[in-house]
């Protein structure tokens, strides 16, 4: 009863304050990050849970790992995340049409029945143990006992993870390497041909028109003989459907 | 309130994790759910490293980090060279080894 007790004094009060404040957040975040349809908000959610840990690691007496985790995760791997995710179908959402019939609810059930069995299995075996903390291990400081311990017992596994980081380089710059056939190469002569052809307009396109009663991107500019231009509008502005009065041109002598 | 607790959050996450990977279908989510177990487990390695009183589970956590760094380079060009070929990120619909 004592131990109990002893376990239950060591923990100090702000801590318990944080950990119940966010560790519930952390299980909000996650399930909001496996559940949303979108991903981007898929990343936000999970840049929510890595905050989360980041403030745990720092509060259990870890502000190396605990900074690490802020600028390794949240600024570098997410924001790696979102850029690819820019890049690929930022507007794929998952359809919701199940492959194999069951199997989101048989995923559910199996994760219910596996977080209750090693939840419940390091509860009882951690329960009422009184934690040594890392007063003693910490004395000289969390960076230069890192440092410490990272450069005489872990400095064989610290230099294969440069092997790591350079293969994983390696590995990237040829997975993204697009390379081309020589005949699918325009060289520069080719390009000024093909720009100078008859048939094709050389020079810039020209601007959109500016009007007294509008400044859009989207107004087309008139030819020398008062007709539209469809050149001047960029082709990627999206084709808006406008009625009769509003795609009819303006008159300037106000109405 | 007790060190333990926070083991139980982090099998908690780990399985948020590995039910998400079971349930989703974009390819880069299943990354984001992989990146939440690599998570959860750094989370218990650091509470073990504060109830045994060294550093060891602080380092192995470090090491934790490097590794989803590389792997997130690695996983991340090969979605997009799929990408490239299949104008898809859906792990559906990359089944040509299937036949």
């Amino acid at each position: 009863m004592t131990t109990l007790a002893a376990a239950a004094t060591q923990v100090s009060t702000g801590e318990a304050w944080v950990f119940w404040i966010l560790g519930p957040l952390a299980v909000i975040a996650a399930l909001g990050m496996v559940t949303a349809r979108n991903a981007v908000h898929s990343a936000l959610w999970l840049v929510l849970v890595m905050l989360c840990l980041g403030v745990f690691y720092v509060v259990q007496s870890g502000p190396f790992i605990g900074l690490a985790q802020i600028i390794v995760y949240t600024g570098a791997i997410m924001m790696l995340f979102l850029f690819v995710l820019m890049l690929v179908g930022r507007d794929a959402t998952d359809s919701l049409i199940e492959v194999l019939r069951g199997q989101r609810l048989a995923a559910v059930l199996l994760g219910l029945g596996f977080a209750g069995l090693v939840g419940t299995a390091f509860y009882r075996a951690l329960d009422g143990r009184a934690a040594v903390n890392l007063d003693q291990a910490n004395v000289n400081g969390n960076v230069q006992g890192l440092a410490a311990a990272l450069f005489t017992r872990y400095v064989f596994v610290f230099e294969v993870t440069s092997a790591l980081l350079i293969a994983a380089a390696v590995g990237a710059m040829i997975l993204a390497h697009v390379e081309r056939r020589k005949d699918q190469k325009i060289n520069q002569p080719d390009r000024m041909r093909a720009r100078f052809a008859p048939g094709n307009y050389p020079g810039p396109k020209a601007g959109p028109g500016v009007y007294a009663t509008t400044t859009s991107v989207a107004a087309p500019g008139r030819l020398p003989d008062g007709r539209m231009s469809d050149q001047t509008v960029s082709p990627i502005l999206p084709k808006r459907e406008l009625t009769e009065a509003e795609s009819a041109p303006k008159s300037t002598e106000g109405r | 309130m007790q060190p333990g607790y926070y083991v139980v959050l982090a099998s908690v996450l780990f399985t948020i994790g590995a039910v998400g990977v079971l349930i989703r279908r974009n390819a880069i989510v299943l990354f984001m759910c992989i990146e939440l177990m690599l998570n959860a487990a750094n989370l218990a390695l650091v509470t073990f490293s504060r109830i045994n009183g060294t550093l060891d589970g602080q380092i192995m956590a470090f090491f934790v980090m490097v590794v989803a760094a590389a792997e997130v380079v690695i996983g991340l060009a090969i979605i997009m060279s799929i990408f490239r070929t299949r104008r898809s990120a859906s792990v559906d619909d990359a089944n040509l080894l299937k036949y």
